[in-house]
């Protein structure tokens, strides 16, 4: 018994020592608050682009599927303006989800933005426009899903297109698909990890760096993989308060 | 004359039995080296079509003919490479390395058998004519105090350029913050040319490579670090470690190192 409590002690004194060895030593912790710093910038800076083109792109795409018979039959400048919008959008979509986001990212980072030389912008914009995509998509689907004898209510009380998106439809939608969107977030979070393939200390990358500095594999990987999971758990939690809150008028 | 024939034949027939016998059984006694490696670092290792080739691959096959084993190349991440040498998963680790302290902790390391010099690429219209350039000033014992605002070098992750250049100004490096770390050397200098940084360090034989292949790039005169490569094995294995040695030595007599160095870096 005591043999084990003294191979117990051995243990756990090699275990700091390999703990200090790798976090302490040469301040490398500071990496990971850096790193853990500006995976939460980009994250939460492309989740603001990302909803802002979501709604854009899924305002057009519904108004699209929603007005189409009526528009057509009324014709004029408003149907092809919008059918036009209409492919653009379609066109973003493609293109977005079919290519994976690390070429995105490279694409954006050696040819699109290149004069632009802060690393953490260019993500920004590459995981923000990415993301929109999702978003716009989840978006459309919210409000695809309201049943149509909703939307004639709301017609017929006097509301115009608008007011009755705005007061009817999309309080419901939203309701609808959060549970979708905070899905969508947290992918979002976990994709910003490919950050340091354009020479960016995301979270992931300080990982490696300790990686590459300490040879030891174990510790930094753990490490990581830790605080996005505290991250993430700290989301849903938040979502799924708001979800709750949304909810209290059902009762 | 018939039974002559008859005995012929079969001391023929036996004669050929013992010969396959004895070929199939050489071949599978045939101890492996693993070797891992990087292949994003020409000359010394870089992919062919599917092959792994350079001065690291071909120094390895003359060492593993010398040891009568067989040569097993495996690429990896540079960064893993002394990690699965220590624990085992590689026997030796060749990938354009030079011993450091902190390499020195997890693995053994044998005799050099090239020499590195790490150079600093720059735009050929760049206002930088060497790396002191990027010191603001110095100490009274003559080490660097500072470096100039926004200075961005490029390197790839993990090599020694990186290591050298993201030290403290007081140990010759230019600061953590002055670092921008890519996946590969290419990458690297994919921005250097694109401008998002000043210059890139990275040792001087890839460094020639990519000048070469790409227009407005040039090398300072001045290069930044001079270092030796080596061959990275788990401290365990001394006797390979020893065998090892013993194989750079013969080799580097009779003239196979260095006519392998010559083939891919002709002395101009």
């Amino acid at each position: 018994m005591d043999k084990l409590i003294d191979n117990l002690i051995i243990e756990f004194n090699q275990f700091v020592d390999k703990f200090k060895f790798v976090f302490i030593e040469d301040d490398r912790w500071k990496w990971l608050v850096e790193g853990l710093g500006n995976t939460l910038k980009i994250t939460a800076v492309s989740l603001i682009i990302g909803i802002i083109i979501g709604v854009l792109v899924a305002a057009v795409r519904s108004s699209f599927d929603k007005n189409r018979e009526t528009m057509k039959m009324h014709g004029g400048l408003g149907y092809y303006a919008l059918a036009m919008l209409n492919a653009l959008c379609k066109v973003y979509l493609t293109i977005i989800r079919g290519t994976p986001v690390v070429v995105q990212l490279l694409i954006i980072y050696f040819i699109i933005l290149r004069s632009v030389s802060d690393g953490n912008v260019v993500a920004m914009v590459c995981f923000g426009i990415n993301s929109g995509a999702y978003v716009a998509e989840i978006f459309r689907s919210g409000i695809m899903s309201i049943d149509e004898g909703q939307f004639e209510a709301g017609r017929s009380l006097g509301f115009n297109y608008f007011q009755t998106m705005r007061y009817i439809i999309v309080p419901q939608a939203f309701k609808t698909v959060l549970p979708t969107l905070c899905n969508e977030f947290i992918v979002l979070i976990k994709e910003t990890s490919i950050a340091g393939y354009v020479g960016i200390m995301d979270l992931t990358k300080a990982g490696d760096l300790m990686r590459g500095r300490t040879y030891e594999a174990f510790m930094p990987l753990i490490a990581v993989a830790l605080i996005y999971l505290v991250i993430v758990m700290i989301l849903t939690w938040a979502v799924g308060k708001l979800e709750r809150r949304l909810r209290k008028n059902e009762r | 004359m018939k039974k002559f024939l008859k005995v012929a034949s079969i001391v023929l027939v036996i004669a050929m039995l013992a010969c396959f016998a004895s070929c199939g059984g050489n071949g599978d006694e045939k101890e492996k080296l693993i070797m891992a490696t990087n292949a994003a670092f020409p000359p010394y290792e870089y992919k062919e079509g599917d092959k792994i080739v350079g001065i690291d691959a071909e120094i390895a096959e003359a060492i593993a003919k010398e040891l009568g084993m067989e040569l097993e190349i495996i690429d990896t991440e540079f960064g893993s490479i002394v990690g699965g040498v220590q624990s085992g998963k590689y026997d030796i680790g060749m990938a354009g390395m030079t011993v450091t302290e902190d390499r020195l902790k997890s693995v053994n390391f044998s005799t050099s058998y090239a020499k590195g010099v790490q150079s600093v690429i720059v735009l050929e219209d760049s206002k930088y004519t060497s790396y002191e350039d990027f010191y603001t000033g110095y100490d009274k014992d003559g080490n660097p105090n500072g470096v100039i605002d926004d200075l961005k070098i490029g390197v790839q992750q993990d090599t020694t350029g990186d290591i050298y250049a993201s030290d403290k100004p007081e140990k010759w490096g230019f600061g953590e913050d002055s670092v921008i770390r890519y996946k590969t050397g290419a990458d690297a200098v994919q921005a250097l040319i694109a401008g998002k940084v000043d210059c890139v360090i990275i040792d001087n034989e890839p460094a020639k490579s990519f000048v070469e292949a790409n227009e407005g790039l040039k090398i300072l005169k001045t290069s930044y670090v001079e270092e030796d490569y080596a061959i990275a094995i788990a401290k365990e294995d001394t006797e390979l470690l020893e065998k090892i040695n013993a194989a750079l030595e013969k080799l580097t007599d009779d003239g196979t190192i260095p006519g392998i160095i010559e083939k891919y870096i002709p002395a101009k």
